[in-house]
Order: C-alpha cells, then sequence, then structure tokens
C-alpha cells in the first residue's frame, strides 16, 4: 500500500502531553488534544467483548442502529394527553398489584425507604389496617411486585405505585407509545422517600379524592399539553428537570390552570390544590420523568443498538436496560451512595442507597447530564458551577449524538447529549452523571438530602458482554 | 513529623507534569518532603520507600492522583497541599478549545488527520497505537516502555496497510515541514531523512541547515527499529517513502549500529533506492561493497556535509574550526592531575558521538553509560576516574524524574559535583533548543555553571567550560541570545558535536 502521508496537509491528534499539541498549533498545522486517562483494568471477559464490538464490520452494524436509536429518541414527541387511577390506564395493574422503582425485586431484599413506602402503599390501598400487619402482608405474597419500567411507568425515588393512586398519560404522537408516572406528594416526608405515617396515607387519599380527579377533569378539557416543548423552554430557564424543576412546574402549571379552574370542583378545593402545587417546584418532576421514559421506549428493541434505553434503582440495586434486547433484560450491580449537601440533623451514614426510577431523566440527556443548564442547582447538589458546566460536556464523551429539540443556550444552544453508549462507557471509562435526591436508610423518615452519584461500573460490563454475545451471533 | 495525603480519584495527569508539580512542592520552605503522581504501583512503591505510605495513598488506583506531604505540623502539611492546586495552575498553557475524551472520538470525528502522536505511560502506548492504525492514521509513539512483541505487532499492521509507526521512544520528527516533539526548527529542503536516533537526527536537521539546505521529511523509526528482532521494517519503509517523494532529491540514513543481518539488509534496500543515500551508522566503520549509490559518513556531521553536497551537486563543505584559541596556554594552566573530561548530557547521541572521538584517543581511560562494550561502561556506586561522559537523559537518570532537556535540576548538581572534583579540567555540556525543550536551557545551566567556577577559583584551580547549543535561530528559544548567555560566563560555545569532543581533547592534552 502507498502511503499518503507526505502528500496530504499534516493534521495531527495528540494522545498525551498537551505541549506538543501546543507546538504543533505554533506551526499553523492542524492539531487536535485527546485528554487521555489511563483506562480501567477489565477482566478478561469484558476485554473480548469489547474487541468483539470495536470489530469494524459489527462496529458499522451498531453505528447504524444506534443511529436509528438517537433518531427515535430525538424525533419522540411525548404529550400530556390525561390522568387516571393506575387501576384504570396502567397496563397489568391489579388491585393487589404494588409497583416499585428499579428493576425487579423481592420484599426481603428492599431497602428502609422501599419498605416503608410499600407499606404505607398496602394501608393506603386498604390491604392492611396497619404497617405491622401491611409488613406482614408484604412478606407473604398478599401483593404482588413489580418494576414500574415493566408496566410503561416510572416512579420517582421508591417508585411506589398502587392501583388508586393517579398517573400521567403521556403519549408519544411520533410513535404512539404511552408512558405512565405518578403525581408528586411534594414536600419531604413522603411515601416516595419512605415516610408512611398518618400525614403521608391522608395526603394520598387526598390526591387520590381531589388533586388527581381535578387534573384528570382539567386534562379533559385541554386535551393535550406539548411536553417537549414545555421543556425544551424550562431548560432554556435554568432548568435542568430532574432536581431543579421551577421553570417546568411554572409552565405547567400556567398550562393547566385554567382548565383546573373550570372543574367542577369547589372554591376551596382549588386553593388547596394550586396551594399544593405551589408547596413545592418539585410538582412537574415526574411529568419530565414520564416525558424521558415516553422517548426512550420508543427505541427499545432495535437489534445490534448499544443504546442504554433506561437507568433505574431501586435503592439495592443499580440497572440498566439496552436498545438491542427487546423485553426487559436488567444488567444489575450494587445502588451506590449518593454524595451531597445533607438537610439539617442529617449525616451521610443516615442515608439510603441511590433509589428511583428518575435517573430515566440522564438516560434521556437532562437532569445530571444538562446540569450546564441550571448552574443555580450546585448549592443543591453541591459540586461548583464550574463542574456543572463540564459535566454536560464530558457526557458528549459517552453519548451518540446530541438532541436539537433540547437545547443549553450557556453551551451555544448545543442540543443535549443523548443515546449513551455501553461501548463508548467502556472505552473511556467515564460514567453517566446522575443528580438525585436523598432517601434515608429508614423507612418512614423521609428526604434527607441531594447530591451526585454514578451507576455502578459492573451494569455496563455486564452489559458489553451480554451485546457481544447477542450482536456478533 | 507530619504525614499527609489527598488521594483525587479520577483524576489524571501526566506523569512530566506530575513530577514538575513534585519539584515545585518539594521547593516549599515548610515541607520535608512531597510527592504527588498517580496511584500506579511504581509510585506507591517509592512513597512507600520515602516512608509517606498512608492507607489512602495504599488503596488509590492508577486512575487516582495521588498527593503526599511530609512537614513538622498538620497545618504545615494543610498549607502545602493548599499551596499544590496554587502550583499547578501557575504555567499551564490553557487546555485546547476542543479536546476529545478519547482518540477513537478525535479520529471519527477529526477526518482531516494523518498522524497520531501517543505520549501516554508505555503500558498503555501499545493499545493506543494499535487504535489509530486501525483507525487508518500514521503514528508516532513517543512513550516508551513498549514491548519488543508490541513493537513488532504495530510495525507489521502498519506495514500491511501503508503506515508509518515511528517509534517507540520516537523523539523527534518533521513531517511537511511542521516539527513534531522535540524537533528543531529548519529550513524545508531536498535531504529526507531516515533516523533511529533522537538528538542525533535533530543534530543533523540542524547541521544541513547550517550548511544552507534544508530538510524534506524527518521520520524517526525508533531506536530499536535496527534491531534483530524488529528487523528495521519502519526504516525500510521510511527509505522507500523518501524514495517516491518528489520533493526529496538525498536520502540520509542516520543510526546507532544496526544488528549485522539487518545492516546488510537496510543496505541491500538503500541500494535499490533511485537517489543518492547517505547512511551514518554513528561510530561504525564503513562495510566493503556496499551499493554505488550510497556514501557513508561516520558522524552526523559528516553525513550533513555529504548530504548536503549531493543535494546541491557542490563539493563537501571544508570543516574549519569555530573556535580561536591559544590552547597551548590553556594547556598549561592545569594543575598537577587535573587532566580529566566530564561530559554531562542530556542528548543521548551527542554524549554517543563525542564518547566514540574520546575513546579513539583515549582507549583506556574514558567510560560512558552510553558504551556499549563493558570495559568502557561505568561502574555503578564507584566515582568515576578517567574522562566520564555520562547520557543524563539515560532511563537510569530519568526513572521517576523529568528529563534533563526539560528540567536542569540533575545536570546542574551534577556540573557542581564535577566542580568539586581536583580531576576535572573540562565539563563538557549540550544545550538542545527546540520545540518540546526548556524554554531557556542556557539561561536554566547558568547558576551552576557560575557556582562550578566560583569552586574551581576558591580551590585555586583552573576550569574550562566547553558548550554545544544545538538549535536555530528560529527555535523558540533563538540559538544567538542562548549562545550569548553561555560566552557572557566565559563558556567555550562551539559549533557542532564533534568540536565539542575535539576542543576539549585540545585543550586537556
Amino acid at each position: 500500500m502507498t502511503s499518503t502521508l507526505f502528500t496530504t496537509e499534516l493534521g495531527v491528534v495528540n494522545v498525551g502531553l498537551a505541549s506538543f499539541q501546543h507546538d504543533i498549533e505554533l506551526q499553523g498545522a492542524h492539531a487536535v488534544q485527546v485528554t487521555w486517562t489511563p483506562p480501567r483494568d477489565y477482566s478478561p471477559e469484558v476485554r473480548a467483548a469489547l474487541a468483539t464490538l470495536q470489530q469494524p464490520a459489527i462496529a458499522e452494524r451498531i453505528r447504524v442502529a444506534n443511529e436509528e436509536v438517537v433518531k427515535r429518541i430525538i424525533d419522540a414527541h411525548p404529550m400530556l394527553v390525561g390522568f387516571g387511577q393506575a387501576i384504570d390506564v396502567v397496563p397489568g395493574m391489579t388491585k393487589n398489584t404494588i409497583l416499585h422503582a428499579g428493576p425487579p425485586i423481592e420484599w426481603k431484599d428492599m431497602c428502609g425507604a422501599m419498605r416503608g413506602a410499600v407499606t404505607g402503599a398496602i394501608v393506603f390501598e386498604g390491604l392492611a389496617e396497619n404497617i405491622a400487619e401491611a409488613e406482614e402482608v408484604a412478606a407473604t405474597g398478599g401483593v404482588v411486585f413489580s418494576p414500574c419500567h415493566e408496566h410503561d411507568c416510572v416512579g420517582s425515588m421508591a417508585g411506589v405505585t398502587s392501583a388508586s393512586m393517579y398517573m400521567h398519560i403521556v403519549k408519544n404522537a411520533v410513535h404512539g407509545n404511552v408512558a405512565y408516572t405518578n403525581l408528586s406528594e411534594q414536600l419531604a416526608k413522603i411515601l416516595r422517600m419512605g415516610a408512611n405515617d398518618q400525614s403521608v396515607i391522608d395526603r394520598l387519599v387526598w390526591m387520590r379524592d381531589v388533586f388527581g380527579p381535578m387534573l384528570q377533569q382539567s386534562m379533559e378539557r385541554a386535551g393535550e399539553i406539548d411536553l417537549r416543548s414545555m421543556l425544551a423552554q424550562a431548560l432554556h430557564m435554568g432548568d435542568e428537570d430532574h432536581n431543579r424543576n421551577i421553570a417546568g412546574t411554572l409552565l405547567l402549571f400556567q398550562a393547566l390552570a385554567p382548565h383546573m379552574l373550570s372543574t367542577d370542583f369547589t372554591l376551596e378545593q382549588k386553593r388547596e390544590v394550586f396551594e399544593f402545587i405551589a408547596s413545592s417546584d418539585y410538582f412537574s418532576g415526574p411529568t419530565w420523568m414520564a416525558v424521558s421514559k415516553c422517548a426512550l421506549d420508543a427505541a427499545q428493541g432495535v437489534p445490534d443498538s448499544t443504546v442504554v434505553t433506561t437507568m433505574s434503582r431501586n435503592g439495592t440495586d443499580f440497572g440498566v436496560r439496552v436498545a438491542n434486547f427487546e423485553g426487559f433484560r436488567w444488567f444489575t450491580g450494587p445502588a451506590q451512595q449518593v454524595m451531597g449537601p445533607m438537610m439539617a440533623g442529617y449525616k451521610p451514614e443516615d442515608s439510603g442507597l441511590d433509589i428511583g426510577d428518575s435517573a430515566i431523566t440522564e438516560t434521556y440527556g437532562i437532569g445530571g447530564f444538562a446540569m450546564a443548564a441550571a448552574p443555580a442547582i450546585v448549592p443543591l447538589v453541591g459540586g461548583t458551577v464550574e463542574e456543572a458546566m463540564d459535566y454536560s460536556k464530558d457526557m458528549l464523551a459517552i453519548t451518540t449524538t446530541v438532541n436539537p429539540n433540547l437545547t443549553i443556550p450557556v453551551l451555544n444552544f448545543r442540543g443535549i447529549a443523548t443515546g449513551i453508549d455501553v461501548v463508548k462507557v467502556l472505552e473511556t471509562g467515564e460514567l453517566p452523571i446522575i443528580n438525585t435526591a436523598i432517601a434515608h436508610k429508614e423507612a418512614g423518615i423521609g428526604m434527607i438530602g441531594a447530591g451526585l452519584v454514578n451507576p455502578p461500573f459492573e451494569v455496563f460490563e455486564k452489559a458489553v458482554v451480554a451485546l457481544a454475545e447477542s450482536i456478533a451471533n | 513529623m507530619h504525614v499527609k495525603s489527598v488521594v483525587m480519584p479520577n483524576k489524571y495527569s501526566d506523569s512530566m507534569s506530575l513530577m514538575a508539580l513534585s519539584t515545585k512542592v518539594n521547593n516549599l520552605p515548610q515541607v520535608a518532603s512531597a510527592m504527588i503522581g498517580m496511584g500506579t504501583d511504581l509510585n506507591k512503591q517509592v512513597i512507600e520507600e520515602v516512608g509517606l505510605a498512608t492507607p489512602e495513598t495504599e488503596a488509590a488506583t492508577p486512575r487516582d492522583q495521588i498527593i503526599v506531604v511530609q512537614c513538622e505540623t498538620e497545618a504545615d502539611c494543610d498549607a502545602a497541599i493548599e499551596q499544590v492546586e496554587v502550583l499547578r495552575s501557575q504555567g499551564v498553557a490553557a487546555p485546547a478549545e476542543s479536546s476529545y475524551r478519547t482518540s477513537r472520538q478525535a479520529y471519527e470525528q477529526e477526518s482531516n488527520t494523518s498522524l497520531a502522536i501517543i505520549s501516554v505511560p508505555g503500558q498503555y502506548a501499545a493499545d493506543e497505537a494499535r487504535t489509530a492504525l486501525t483507525a487508518g492514521r500514521n503514528v508516532l509513539i513517543f512513550s516508551d516502555n513498549v514491548s519488543v512483541a508490541d513493537e513488532l505487532d504495530l510495525k507489521r499492521q502498519a506495514h500491511d496497510a501503508g503506515l508509518l509507526v515511528m517509534g517507540p521512544d520516537c523523539g523527534t520528527a518533521i513531517i511537511n515541514g511542521v516539527g513534531l516533539c522535540f524537533a528543531n526548527a529548519v529550513s524545508r529542503g531536498p535531504i529526507g531523512v531516515a533516523a533511529a536516533s533522537g538528538t542525533g537526527s535533530q543534530e543533523l536537521s540542524v547541521r544541513i541547515d547550517a550548511l544552507g539546505s534544508g530538510v524534506s521529511q524527518l521520520v524517526g523509526v525508533g531506536g530499536r527499529d535496527l534491531s534483530e528482532a524488529i528487523g528495521g521494517i519502519m526504516m525500510l519503509d521510511a527509505m522507500r517513502m523518501l524514495d517516491e517523494d518528489p520533493q526529496t532529491s538525498v536520502v540520509v540514513l542516520l543510526s546507532k549500529p544496526p544488528a549485522a543481518v539487518v545492516a546488510e539488509r537496510v543496505l541491500a534496500a538503500a541500494g535499490e533506492l533511485s537517489k543518492p543515500v547517505v547512511v551514518c551508522f554513528i561510530g561504525a566503520d564503513e562495510p566493503v561493497g556496499a551499493p554505488a549509490n550510497i556514501t557513508f559518513a561516520a558522524t552526523s556531521r559528516d553525513a550533513a556535509r555529504a548530504a548536503v553536497a549531493l543535494a546541491t551537486g557542490t563539493a563537501k563543505a571544508t570543516v574549519l574550526p569555530s573556535y580561536d584559541l591559544d590552547t597551548t596556554a590553556i594547556r598549561a594552566g592545569w594543575q598537577d592531575g587535573q587532566s580529566d573530561l566530564r561530559g554531562l548530557f542530556c542528548g543521548g547521541t551527542v554524549c554517543d558521538e563525542v564518547f566514540h572521538v574520546v575513546r579513539a584517543q583515549f582507549p583506556d581511560r574514558t567510560r560512558s553509560n552510553v558504551a556499549k562494550e563493558p570495559a568502557f561502561q561505568l561502574e555503578p556506586g564507584t566515582e568515576p576516574a578517567g574522562h566520564v561522559l555520562i547520557d543524563l537523559g539515560a532511563d537510569e537518570y530519568t526513572q521517576g524524574r523529568p528529563h534533563p532537556m526539560i528540567d536542569p535540576t540533575i545536570r546542574n548538581a551534577e556540573i557542581v559535583k564535577a566542580a568539586h572534583d581536583s580531576a576535572t579540567a573540562v565539563i563538557l555540556l549540550d544545550v538542545e533548543l527546540g520545540f518540546g525543550s526548556h524554554p531557556d536551557p542556557a539561561g536554566a545551566v547558568v547558576p551552576a555553571i557560575s557556582q562550578a567556577r566560583k569552586i574551581a577559583a576558591d580551590a585555586g584551580r583552573p576550569l574550562e567550560i566547553v558548550a554545544y547549543v544545538l538549535g536555530t535561530d528560529r527555535d523558540v528559544q533563538n540559538k544567538s541570545a542562548q549562545v550569548a548567555k553561555l560566552t557572557d560566563l566565559g563558556v567555550r560555545v562551539v559549533d557542532d558535536v564533534i568540536e565539542l569532543a575535539t576542543l576539549s581533547l585540545e585543550l586537556t592534552r
């Protein structure tokens, strides 16, 4: 073969010492810098799997499949089309089904916050008289546990969802699939955070009897609300829409308010609902989770794709799903400790491990991936503004593309990093960044802080091994 | 004494900058000792040996950065650790506007790149090189500590794909007029170079430039390319590429003496080229029966003269001494027993070329760490006697320390040591300019020279310092300015490497 080195203009990729790149640029030649870091130490099995997926012919198939996957994620257009009770709208829901966040888990393996939420929900549904009896019901198979994700749902924190709870109904106007999620309970001492005393149950009852039905009636009047456009606007207003939702909440409330006023509830009830929405910026938090879920579900089951479609935790395990695998194949590893500022009176050792389906937002490209849009989040989750900016840039290294529909003004309106690629995670050793709330490790207490966390690396190692087996054969 | 450590997970910096940072932190008044490095087994061992190990440093991985300091009090430790970040940010070039986290990303996105330069720690370099070759890029591996097996594998892969692998341990190249790594700013011209020696090729390019000609391409192939194991794969490919290159009219091959079978193969291949070839196997005898288009040269200087003569169709430039000295008077001034040369070099090939000249005259009393034969090697642990020529860039001096072309500390210490030795008559120094080198290498050696002069004067001894500045006026350091800094201190600055040896010998004979 004939070399073209001397006959083409020199351009250099400099892997290592930055001064070499600098010197080349001084001479007027083109040179780009690779900020190299040592690779992780992989097992022979993982190395072999990665090498398989890097073979040019296979890599090309993966590239084509991933392109299709991110096209679907980007094209997906989630619309809010209604609210309804889980028993009426969620596929596979029954009177004694308890949906939970994260990958599948049994009662005996559930963490404190999850147990608190499960038993609270059992009491709320009238399946037990009190928490002690509810524990008995849960332990003896009196309820059926199933992951939210396996019912087109996502659930914040413990994600516990039972038959009579009201759900967002979010429909993908392009691909037709529907996603569901619970309503925000606002505040800190709430079911999803593991609290379950009478005040928590009373609030759930009010949400079932007043709040949910009013939202349902409002949407019957509104028809539909374009959530993707609203999310795009919220990002421009300083949200990242996992832990900072103030703009999104105002926008959603603004769209709902006229219709809520038109419902046939009493003025007192409307006032209660308005005050409840105003009591926490988190009102729209679940909404953006359902948007993310709705977009990502459209991409599930594309053969040869190495793009992550779900990141989710149940407080014990962290699970991911990958587009290549139709259905519900989970790759799991231990949930990690979330590091960040604690509420007054609590210490890091009080915190439970990473929990919730809310990492669906990062999987979509918002939340921790879009922190550059929301520098004001830094006091909540810790770190510096510079770090927040860097997270949004760094995530480009492990994603497939950017989403032009959802942009970050401060990054010159660059789209959010989209399509986490298992192969790139392995190649870079870089993990997705997630910002999230911290629940107390014991049942019955609630939220005690917020911070930053990564998935355990092994979920990606397991995924790459399975992908190599599936794609190469 | 108090020891305090901080481990920064997932914070990588290259060893060159961390060693430089360690030096700065060690110079802080309150610091007894300090070490900053990635959590590699080697670094952890060093930390353990100097008694700075802590449970945190023990637990660090090669992806984590260790900062450990020892001070009188805990408060001093805290203050020192705080200073680390201040010192780190000093003198650091702003990171490139667009940088990539992985090389694969860069190859995908930057289709207008033809070459990858790899300067990551040795154990990772082969994988990076493989990635670059697979992406269709030529590769320059600056890293050392790449196994022979990997080198052979990479070079075979490259050869089959019509790509070059320069290195491993390749410090210098000039491609299409762009100097890479440790290269000098020389004129472009008709002479193409394929070299297996770093400072040797720098010297060759500078000599060609000084003779009024220029370099079309300078391909480094790595010091091991002409070994029996590698068989000169890249030297052979590079010479053929130069033969086909319309900008090149003369090809120069430069190397230390290769393995005999490889030398034969290289000469046979050179004989097939359509262009005249100058071969310089530094210090080797001229073989008999070589092909007609080959001219042999024993030194880089002669190689440059021969190549320029062939390229321009003129006679070889005459060699005139660049100095006009009353050497007799200087020779008369030495004290009894003051007879030895002390060569303290940054450039390996510079040391090598000087060694060959000095050894030829004093086979019994010349020692160097670049010598192949045991009879000429330095004995570890003993004080050197006779003419001693040290390549301070050799592995035994650079383990865990920056190269002396970047950091003057080790050579300055050796200069002072040599001045204390009553046998030392002449200290020989090389000062390399160009990309990659210290921004003011002559200025950096000035304090040690002044101190050496004072030590000798206090002892009532004369002392001669002869230096060679390798570079051009177009190098960022500017050769004339660098030379002036040395001549101001009475240093005899010569014009090329060979003169460094010949003048020094003349002064002591």
